[in-house]
């Protein structure tokens, strides 16, 4: 079993909304902040013995399971 | 023969008793589509997939729902050109699913029009200046223009009509990349539009559009919620 985690974001070009929300709220605090973006992490363990085998089927489950919408999100694999 | 109608059932959807009276006030047989379940397309003439919050709206509003067993029955009546109407949920669900273009995120509220007496007391805080950005869930009358009269569910309406219709959202803000609008306003599948107030953001205030052979349609404002003087519009009657 391997465990993988990926980062999915929304796309630069989509107005985040949540991200906004809680920039104007650090701002508003006093915090020195530029900007603030909100996307999700999500973690599977993985039926396989390799770190390349659970990476493709991490892919798969992007692709064609769904995990993210490339319209709206971008990914990223997280690797430790 | 008479007319068949399926309504799909999720886990979360909430419309489906709604849409089956309305199915028995137009004295049309109808039937409920368990999501686990695959269903014979031959028995249906169309199929209405209802509003709600399918799977809690998890991961993505309508991306669990559109890969349930039921749906692969539902790309296959899709196929074979048979009418489909998603409403509010179910336009997530069409759109998750690949029958529809496009995408509907998270309300904003503020971005193209001055905000009602209900948006505005809807905001996070209207007191925080500071706060431009609003994520809420809009429950008001709208008012809808039509533009394209080819979808199997507009047979009633006509070109520039107007409709006063529910919405009851937080993600109805219709997005699609440039290209993809301008070939969906050249194929006359922007179906409905918010007019004159925009109350979620949606890019060019579409509120419905059609597939490109028109036979699949999605819209955010509530149809068989406006059926009856007392519920406040009888517009919902021009959709079947």
């Amino acid at each position: 079993m391997i465990r993988v985690a990926v980062k999915i974001m929304p796309r630069d070009v989509i107005l985040d909304i949540q991200g906004r929300a809680v920039e104007e709220s650090l701002m508003a605090q006093g915090f020195n902040i530029q900007s603030c973006r909100i996307g999700k992490v999500i973690e599977c363990n993985i039926n396989v013995d390799t770190k390349d085998l659970a990476n493709s089927e991490i892919e798969k489950m992007l692709k064609d399971g769904g995990l993210y919408n490339p319209l709206t999100e971008k990914y990223e694999i997280l690797t430790n | 023969m008479a007319i068949r109608v399926g309504i799909t059932r999720f886990l979360g959807t909430n419309c489906d008793q709604d849409i089956k009276n309305w199915m028995k006030h137009l004295s049309i047989d109808s039937n409920y589509l368990w999501y686990e379940d695959q269903f014979n397309i031959a028995e249906y003439d169309f199929l209405i997939i209802p509003g709600g919050f399918s799977y809690g709206d998890y991961l993505r509003c309508g991306a669990l729902a559109a890969r349930t067993p039921v749906m692969k029955s539902v790309l296959e009546f899709a196929k074979k050109g048979k009418p489909i109407l998603g409403i509010c949920n179910g336009f997530q669900i069409l759109c998750e699913a690949g029958l529809l273009p496009g995408v509907l995120l998270p309300n904003h509220n503020r971005s193209s029009s001055i905000p009602t007496q209900s948006e505005a007391s809807s905001f996070i805080d209207v007191s925080s200046s500071f706060i431009d950005v609003s994520f809420s869930f809009i429950d008001q009358w709208v008012d809808i223009q039509v533009h394209a009269t080819q979808s199997y569910f507009s047979s009633k309406m006509f070109n520039s009509q107007k409709l006063k219709l529910p919405i009851a959202h937080a993600e109805g803000r219709y997005y699609n990349e440039s290209d993809q609008l301008k070939s969906m306003l050249d194929n006359q599948q922007i179906w409905l539009t918010y007019d004159p107030l925009n109350p979620n953001g949606s890019l060019m205030n579409i509120a419905g559009i059609t597939n490109v052979k028109h036979n699949i349609s999605g819209l955010m404002p509530h149809p068989e919620r406006a059926l009856q003087n007392w519920m406040g519009s009888v517009d919902g009657e021009f959709f079947i």
